[in-house]
């Protein structure tokens, strides 16, 4: 029974811990994501393995199924990832929304200082386009 | 060129705001700044054909991040005085000097807002039912936070002096900027005054709030405040880190 478990949280976190390296790998994973998945997929497979350890855990901190453990831990770890995953979005989209305003600013500062120039007589891009010979 | 600008944010308003400049350039001598939030329609074009200056956002922001980019031009190009004007012609601009006074003659004044829900005789437009109940709730809430009377804490209706202006193109909140810019106001310790005002009844395109929606709204808005009120709101000064900092590494 003990070993079955065993058997089946190898294999997952053994796959876990293939699919991260494959994308670290093939640059998929940015790296300070990867840091992270690495570390959480290093230590899940290491726990899994070596069942000594798991079992001092799990005793430590009163979990009497070790396997349990290692799905408070791996839980743990999907919490810290979303709460990172939410800073990330949200410092994305204020960046997002920075950039959106100066481009409105910016376009807006480019089309006066064309309005003004077409004023002076100056010719603007526009015109300097259409004089340009046709091919 | 005119010292005092109007903002007026504007999604999709085509069919109203030619009317809402001609109505501010007709009543005041305010220059107008049109931001196009993402709108799919003409208003970009009417607005630059009415004489006011654009601002086009390449997709749509929200009303939060539409107001702000108005502060950021008000700031960039030095005016004093900035108001917000709705795009759906609900703001009557001939409130607009009654405002400027107010704000002008009371020096110890940042902000002075129009407000549908101090007496005046004549109600105007005062909202649905189920609105009003939600509105009358965040002006308690807020008026016991803030220690002064406030009214009409969803009022889009408001007038800054350059200090609200620094304050509001440097952090403006995203969400419901209407209910949490009363509380940024008050954590800066900038003072505000509220001002009777008639609104209309919007003349074209949808609010952004629906009718059936407006309970989620207030909802919303509530949780918005508290969460308002944990925030760590120091009196931030320029080059200070914003509370969400725009980092320059990934």
């Amino acid at each position: 029974m003990e070993t079955k478990i065993q058997i089946v949280a190898i294999v997952v976190t053994g796959g876990l811990f293939a699919t991260v390296f494959e994308l670290v790998r093939r640059r998929a994973l940015m790296e300070r994501y990867a840091l992270l998945w690495m570390f959480s997929s290093v230590l899940l497979l290491g726990l899994a393995v070596w069942r000594s350890l798991l079992e001092t855990v799990s005793r430590a901190v009163g979990i009497y199924y070790a396997p349990s453990a290692l799905f408070v831990i791996a839980f743990g770890f999907v919490l810290v990832m979303l709460l990172h995953f939410s800073l990330a979005t949200s410092r994305l989209a204020d960046q997002n929304k920075v950039l959106a305003q100066r481009i409105g600013l910016l376009q807006q500062q480019i089309e006066k200082l064309e309005a003004g120039e077409r004023g002076n007589g100056v010719a603007d891009l526009s015109d300097r386009r259409e004089r340009t010979p046709a091919r | 060129m005119s010292r005092h600008l109007a903002i007026v944010p504007a999604y999709n308003e085509a069919g109203a705001i030619a009317a809402t400049i001609a109505d501010i350039h007709a009543n005041t001598d305010f220059d107008v700044v049109v931001v196009d939030d993402g709108s799919t329609d003409a208003t970009a074009a009417v607005a630059d054909a009415a004489g006011a200056a654009v601002l086009r956002h390449p997709f749509n922001l929200g009303i939060g991040g539409a107001v702000q980019s108005g502060y950021l031009y008000a700031l960039d190009n030095g005016y004093e005085v900035a108001v917000q004007v709705d795009g759906d012609g609900q703001h009557d601009a001939r409130h607009i000097p009654e405002l400027l006074h107010h704000l002008r003659s009371h020096a110890n004044l940042n902000m002075v807002t129009g407000s549908r829900f101090v007496d005046r005789e004549g109600a105007g437009y005062q909202s649905s039912g189920t609105r009003r109940i939600g509105i009358r709730l965040f002006a308690w809430i807020l008026s016991r936070v803030t220690g002064r009377r406030i009214t009409d804490p969803t009022s889009g209706f408001r007038m800054v002096d350059r200090r609200g202006i620094e304050l509001f193109a440097r952090d403006y909140p995203h969400d419901y900027p209407e209910v949490e810019a009363v509380l940024l106001l008050h954590f800066h310790k900038l003072e505000g005054a509220e001002l009777p005002v008639l609104m209309r009844a919007r003349t074209s395109g949808v609010s952004s709030i629906n009718a059936h929606r407006s309970i989620y709204y207030m909802i919303k808005v509530l949780l918005a405040i508290f969460v308002g009120l944990l925030r760590a709101r120091p009196v931030v000064e320029a080059g200070d880190r914003a509370a969400v900092a725009a980092e320059h590494s990934i």
